[in-house]
This record gives structure tokens, C-alpha cells and sequence, in this order.
């Protein structure tokens, strides 16, 4: 099989992984990634509304502009991005299997690197109930895909479960795309996302039904309706607040977890965080995992969002560029302390505090790794 | 087939896309009016069918969940090769589109 030597190879063309790509080839060093896509840029295109923080994090441009913007700078950097490309393994000797190409006439390498970024980011939750295998119900992420991409609408009559931003966001731009959203369903007492989302989503006339859950999605072939129920304080159905609501599509938006199956394949140590979408490959402060020479940045470190992916990018990049010698220590000491601080701004306030002690805690079970603290016998 | 479209074509954010070109696709043997280069999935739910498959062992519809190529609740036979994700396989004009019950039409190959 051919084999090919770089520099840094990365996994993953969304935000961290391009930002990842930028910050590397910009030193000097050989960068390739690789993304199972026909379209760089992950979910960024899909993301048209503005972005929060300040003006270093792009605040107030759409995401998709980001993307434009991200697109035209890897090109400048000299990065090598290999679309239609699935990295199907990682193997000793920081080695990459590589499927590349149009279905049926693809192309099979390996990809040695020095450093192996892993930027593959985060995939929807599905939560179960009766009914909840019917065509119609969907992802919330999936929604978005199909008008915000493929400019298609998944339904007409919705009903969202989740008050997160992204049951919030993708409320409003079914709306903006020309669907009814019927209802946002939150389990929980409170609204989950930013009150300026919400106040959107209630001037359109949603109600957003809090402490509400769905009982079951009913249809022959496909959703034709669901029945929703109050919840009581111990989250139990209260019997007669049943309502039937004839809708055509269900979405749920109740969180993501991170694609970790490469960090897994090669070796990292991972810590369970729920507040991080679950099992999180451990890293030390420059993204560099248990595994020498691999690091991760993104989603797949904890799912956040990508202004937050982007800066881990920029971070994983430049440290991996800095191990190689691309970049003398003061030099990219500098550049680290802008990012550290702008992703300190991402996690700060009431929403970020949870996220920024979680971060911590997945540093600090590194560190406590390397020492060997609370490592079981045998592993 | 269903005559409307679900197309989202009028947009307050999203540019118009006055450049596409159609071609057709044969969905189960009748022809559909497809976008080149959208999703098959797109083109599918675009005509209103939301139910690509069927599983296994009970037999029930599925369709659409993740969108991206992760869960493969979307499989179809497509030109002739089943099991093919259609939310991430994109339209050629004259492309033949089945759906698929369990395993497909290789059934042969996986038994």
C-alpha cells in the first residue's frame, strides 16, 4: 500500500480542524487533512445566524461567511485538504488508513505523520421513545442540514423537543426556511439556552412549554402526530395533561456527543464528563493527548461550539507545529496566550462556567493520569 | 408523486440559487425531478417520501435521522448498489434509487 510521510496530518475539515490546518502550514510545516466530505467547513455552512463574543472570535458574522472566510484562508496557507476522504484507522506509529475518493472508484493509502490532530467533531443524541424510529423524527442538526444545505424542508408542522441554543436556533430558522414550529418541549423546568434565542423564538408566537415531555410519535408510515405531557417535579407524566398535536416532523435537539472511535483506535485514555457529551479523550494544555504525538481539538474533545472549536484548533495546531520546531517557544508562547484568553471568554458567564470547570477537570485527570492516579490495575 | 415543492427557494438570509440544474432520477422506476449535486435524500424529500426503508427483521420505515453519514437510517439501493447513504451520496442525472427491505438487493452476499 502506499504510504505517505507529512508533517501533521489532521482528521476533520470543520472548524478546528481548518483552524488547526491554518495555524500549522502557516510555520512552515507540511500539513494535510482529510474529511469524509465533499465540502470542507463541517457544520459552519449550516449555521447562518451570528455568532457571539467578541470581534476576535468573528462575532456578528453568520457562520457560514465564517466558513467562506476559513475556506479562502487554508487555500492561502498551503495546506493539503483531501475531500471525500474517510480516515478509517489509526495505527502504531502515528499512521493513518485513508479511503479517498467518489464511491466505488476510491483510492487507499496511509498517511504516516509526526503529529496526528483529531478534529472529527460530535454527532447528534437520539432519545428514545414509542414511535421515535419513524421517518419524520429527526435530528434537530439534521433539520438544519436539509434547509440551510440542501434547502429542503423536512416537514411542515414541527414540534421541537429541547430549549438548548440548538432546539432555540434551529426553531427560528425552520421558521426563516417556512415551516410552522408547533411547540419547543423541555423536560426541564427552565429554558436551556441564551434568553436573547428564546426571546426570538416567543415574539414568533412558539410557546416554548417547559417541564413538558413527549409520550409517544404516532403514524402509519411516517409522524402524523405526537402526544405530549406536563411533567411533575420528579419528571413524571401527570395524567390528563396529555395533549395530541398533529405535527409531521419531530426534532430533537438534546445534545451531542463527541466522535471519539479514532482516539479510542488509538489509545488515548479517556475521562467520562457528562457536561462534555460523555467520554472525552484526556489532554494537557496544548491538546496533546495520553498518546504521544496525538491531539485533539473540537467536538471530540467535549462538545462546545465552534468558536470554542476553533480556538482548541488554533491551539492544537500551533502546539503541534511548536513540538516539531516550525516555531520557536517565545513565538508561539505569545500566540497561545491569545487564544487561551479568547477561549476563556467563550467559557466565561453563567452558560460557560459549567463548561470551563469541565474543561479543567478533563486537563486535570491528564495530569493525574501521567502520574497515575486513579488509574486502575491493568489498564 | 407529490406535486409540491418543499424546496426553500425564498430566503431572508440564504442567497437565491438561480444556477441549479435539474436532472432526473428514477425512485423505484418513476422519474423525479432532482437538483444535480443535492443529497439523494434532498431530491426524496423534496417529493414528499420521508420512508426510504424498511429494517431487517420487523420491517418497519425509516428514514432521515442524522443527515451527515453517521447513523444509516437512510440506506438505499442505489444504482444498484445497496446500502448506500443517501443523505450523503449525491444526485447524477439518470441515478436509479430503490428502497431498500433489510438488507437489499444483495441479499445474497450478506447471508
Amino acid at each position: 500500500m502506499k504510504q505517505i510521510n507529512t508533517d501533521i496530518a489532521i482528521v476533520g475539515a470543520g472548524s478546528a480542524g481548518l483552524c488547526a490546518a491554518i495555524q500549522a502550514a502557516n510555520t512552515g510545516a507540511k500539513v494535510m487533512v482529510f474529511d469524509e466530505n465533499h465540502k470542507a467547513g463541517g457544520q459552519l455552512f449550516k449555521q447562518i445566524h451570528k455568532f457571539f463574543g467578541s470581534r476576535e472570535h468573528r462575532a456578528g458574522t453568520r457562520g457560514f461567511l465564517i466558513g467562506e472566510q476559513l475556506l479562502q484562508e487554508v487555500e492561502n496557507c498551503g495546506a493539503e485538504v483531501h475531500l471525500n476522504s474517510v480516515a478509517y484507522g489509526i495505527f502504531d506509529g502515528n499512521t493513518l488508513g485513508i479511503v479517498e475518493g467518489e464511491p466505488h472508484h476510491e483510492t487507499h493509502y496511509a498517511v504516516k505523520a509526526k503529529k496526528i490532530i483529531l478534529a472529527g467533531g460530535a454527532k447528534e443524541n437520539y432519545m428514545a421513545f414509542p414511535g421515535s424510529t419513524l421517518p419524520g423524527v429527526m435530528g434537530a442538526g439534521a433539520a438544519q442540514t436539509m434547509i440551510n444545505v440542501n434547502r429542503v424542508l423536512p416537514g411542515e408542522k414541527i414540534i421541537m423537543v429541547g430549549s438548548g441554543n440548538v432546539g432555540l436556533i434551529v426553531s427560528y430558522q425552520l421558521m426563516q426556511a417556512g415551516a410552522d414550529v408547533l411547540a419547543i418541549v423541555e423536560g426541564a423546568p427552565k429554558i436551556g439556552g441564551y434568553g436573547v434565542h428564546a426571546g426570538k423564538i416567543r415574539r414568533a408566537g412558539v410557546p416554548i412549554l417547559v417541564s413538558h415531555t413527549i409520550l409517544k410519535a404516532y403514524g402509519e408510515n411516517e409522524v402524523e402526530g405526537a402526544i405530549i405531557a406536563q411533567l411533575d417535579d420528579h419528571w413524571n407524566p401527570i395524567p390528563g395533561s396529555e395533549q395530541d398535536v398533529k405535527c409531521d416532523t419531530i426534532c430533537l435537539a438534546v445534545g451531542l456527543n463527541p466522535m471519539t472511535e479514532l482516539a479510542y483506535m488509538a489509545g488515548c485514555q479517556m475521562a467520562f464528563i457528562p457536561a462534555l457529551g460523555g467520554h472525552v479523550p484526556m489532554h494537557d494544555e496544548h491538546m496533546e493527548t495520553t498518546v504521544p504525538g496525538v491531539y485533539v481539538a473540537g467536538d471530540i474533545t467535549g462538545v462546545e461550539e465552534a468558536s470554542t472549536a476553533m480556538e482548541e484548533g488554533n491551539l492544537a495546531g500551533l502546539s503541534a507545529a511548536c513540538a516539531l520546531g516550525y516555531i520557536d517557544e517565545a513565538a508561539a508562547k505569545e500566540k497561545e496566550a491569545a487564544f487561551l484568553n479568547r477561549m476563556a471568554m467563550l467559557r466565561s458567564g453563567e452558560f460557560g462556567e459549567r463548561r470551563r470547570t469541565a474543561k479543567a477537570e478533563q486537563v486535570a485527570a491528564f495530569h493525574n493520569y501521567q502520574k497515575g492516579i486513579g488509574v486502575k490495575d491493568g489498564e | 408523486m407529490a406535486e409540491k415543492t418543499r424546496r426553500v427557494v425564498e430566503h431572508p438570509i440564504l442567497p437565491a440559487q438561480p444556477d441549479q440544474k435539474k436532472v432526473t432520477i428514477y425512485y423505484n422506476g418513476q422519474p423525479l425531478e432532482a437538483v444535480e449535486g443535492e443529497p439523494i435524500a434532498a431530491a426524496l424529500m423534496n417529493a414528499g417520501i420521508r420512508a426510504f426503508r424498511k429494517t431487517v427483521k420487523l420491517h418497519e420505515p425509516r428514514g432521515i435521522f442524522c443527515a451527515i453519514g453517521r447513523c444509516t437510517d437512510c440506506m438505499m439501493t442505489v444504482d444498484g448498489h445497496p446500502n448506500t447513504r443517501t443523505c450523503v451520496t449525491y444526485v447524477k442525472d439518470g441515478m436509479k434509487v430503490e428502497s431498500q427491505d433489510g438488507y437489499g438487493k444483495n441479499e445474497v452476499v450478506v447471508k
